[in-house]
């Protein structure tokens, strides 16, 4: 009788054997310059996780009175908007492409709520900045909150709560999300394009 | 013989297989090369634009620039008609900005999770505080031991009165002579102690050392108009599309613009359950979002809109260089789902 640990990496390997995990070859259709997106989103998040990742180290305040801090925050803000930007032209290219097609609507699914966690994972990163634009985010934010009760529990008014939902809880979510995206996507592989039988049909007349 | 077009399942189906030609690809130099751009992208955006710090407003900074407005906007915790004293859950058991869609009352059924007095925490208790003043301690006395009918027509002679005062910037505000009871003092004493910077720490004070909680002095300060104007002037307010903007020039969270758009539409703009509403219709779009793989309709827009011939267009050029498109099936007959030759 298998142990435990034998049980998880025999499913492990069946499921995503290393040639699938980390392959060295591409389907020859892959030549567009959107399939980029991907990565350049992983990218982004890489240096969202870095950059964020000094701040928390040195504290709260410290990128208000030091100018190596500000550097470091506005590197965080950028890649932050880059971020969201290589993630929404990422998803609209997979849109286009129906790549939710071969069994592979959970790569579509884990994309949509990475992106759905991500918006609440920037607010309250905007909400801990301790500056004029945090407080009136907070305080107009709160009312969205509220109406929902959600005020009752995700206080948006209380900066502790916040930066620990900011640098610790959402960050996780969201690393979580885009670990087990690439996950399916290794095992499903990138999604074929439509074929040309389809293809042809939807072509204007010669 | 008449074409056909393939259905979902079929075309699901055949997105599952795919045996024709692989190329050589470095997917790990892919993602490094990725996030150094990415990193040096984010490098040049910050040594060109860097990015937004406008200092906080304060409760001093407020009281001092904007005495009147301070002490208009005290007066209104005390007699208790403010929006923070009139708010409802998670605040207080009043009713004034809660919200509900149909009978789903979530803002009431959730109850109040964070209290705030207003004419207590915000007035009565950091006049208290105040030590040394034994007269000022008999006018805050005196105004909690007079009747509600009493109170009020001190609050609001002195409120109309404050329609003609006069003030510096950092001084005391000047109304005419009227009865206004232990009113006048008491707003004098606050102004004086907001403006020395105490009134910030007394509305931070709980039974805890260490702070992070900041919910009692912003829903003070949001009452007034010191956030409101700056907001204003930095482009931020709802009808501005402000949740999507940032102090100065710089990009906000564009991500947010459906969120602000549907402030901007009638009947949701000009409803009482405003952000109830765009929350669930966010809410609901969110759901449709993630379950675009199974929504008829939304799915096959990629195929009558076939932008995809354009992400693809050098795999079908190739294959129509080497092999005549397929001829489509007949109706009645299964889709035979072949890839073009080149592809095999």
């Amino acid at each position: 009788m298998s142990s435990w640990t034998a049980k998880l990496r025999e499913a492990g390997v069946s499921a995503l054997p290393p040639e699938k995990l980390l392959p060295d070859s591409q389907p020859a259709y892959m030549t567009s310059a959107i399939y980029l997106f991907g990565a350049l989103t992983i990218g982004a998040l890489v240096t969202i996780i870095a950059s964020g990742s000094i701040l928390a180290l040195k504290g709260p305040t410290w990128w208000h009175v030091q100018s190596i801090g500000h550097f470091f925050n506005s590197i965080h803000l950028w890649s932050v908007e880059l971020f969201f930007f290589f993630m929404v032209v990422h998803l609209w290219g997979k849109f286009w492409m129906a790549a939710w097609r071969g069994g592979r609507a959970r790569v579509w699914m884990t994309g949509a709520v990475t992106f759905l966690v991500a918006v609440p994972c920037a607010f309250t990163g905007y909400i801990s900045q301790q500056n004029f634009d945090s407080q009136w985010i907070a305080t107009q934010g709160k009312d969205g909150m509220n109406s929902l009760g959600v005020g009752s529990f995700f206080n948006v008014l209380n900066f502790g709560q916040m930066y620990s939902y900011h640098i610790l809880l959402l960050p996780l979510v969201v690393v979580g999300l885009v670990s087990l995206h690439v996950l399916l996507v290794r095992r499903h592989g990138i999604v074929p394009p439509l074929p040309f039988s389809d293809a042809a049909t939807a072509a204007p007349k010669p | 013989m008449r074409r056909r077009r393939l259905t979902n399942g079929e075309l699901d189906e055949a997105a599952k297989h795919y045996d024709g030609p692989y190329r050589p690809y470095d997917i790990v130099k892919e993602v490094c090369v990725a996030t150094g751009v990415v990193m040096l992208v984010a490098v040049i955006l910050t040594i060109l634009f860097s990015s937004p710090d406008l200092p906080p407003s304060t409760i001093a900074s407020w009281s001092r620039t904007m005495p009147i407005d301070f002490v208009t906007t005290a007066v209104t915790e005390l007699d208790g008609t403010s929006e923070t004293a009139t708010y409802g859950p998670p605040y207080n058991h009043e009713s004034g900005s809660v919200q509900h869609i149909w009978f789903i009352n979530l803002q009431k059924w959730l109850g109040v999770s964070h209290p705030i007095n207003a004419p207590y925490d915000f007035v009565i208790q950091p006049l208290r505080m105040i030590p040394d003043q034994p007269t000022l301690q008999r006018e805050v006395s005196a105004y909690r031991r007079a009747s509600a009918k009493t109170q009020n027509a001190w609050t609001a002679a002195y409120t109309n009165a404050l329609a003609k005062a006069s003030a510096r910037t950092d001084g005391p505000v000047a109304v005419p002579p009227g009865n206004y009871g232990p009113v006048a003092p008491m707003m004098s004493a606050l102004l004086a102690l907001a403006q020395s910077g105490g009134l910030d720490g007394d509305l931070l004070t709980s039974a805890q050392f260490y702070q992070t909680d900041f919910t009692k002095p912003l829903m003070f300060l949001e009452d007034g108009n010191a956030l409101n104007d700056r907001a204003t002037y930095q482009h931020l307010q709802g009808e501005q599309w402000g949740m999507m903007n940032e102090t100065g020039s710089y990009p906000g969270q564009v991500w947010l613009w459906l969120y602000t758009f549907w402030y901007q539409v009638s009947p949701v703009s000009t409803s009482a359950n405003v952000d109830a509403l765009v929350m669930a219709i966010m809410g609901v779009l969110s759901v449709g979002f993630i379950l675009v793989p199974f929504l008829p309709g939304i799915r096959s827009i990629p195929r009558r809109i076939p932008l995809y011939r354009v992400i693809w267009r050098d795999w079908y050029a190739g294959a129509g260089r080497t092999s005549p498109p397929p001829d489509p099936p007949p109706v009645g007959k299964p889709a035979p789902l072949r890839e073009p030759a080149a592809a095999r």
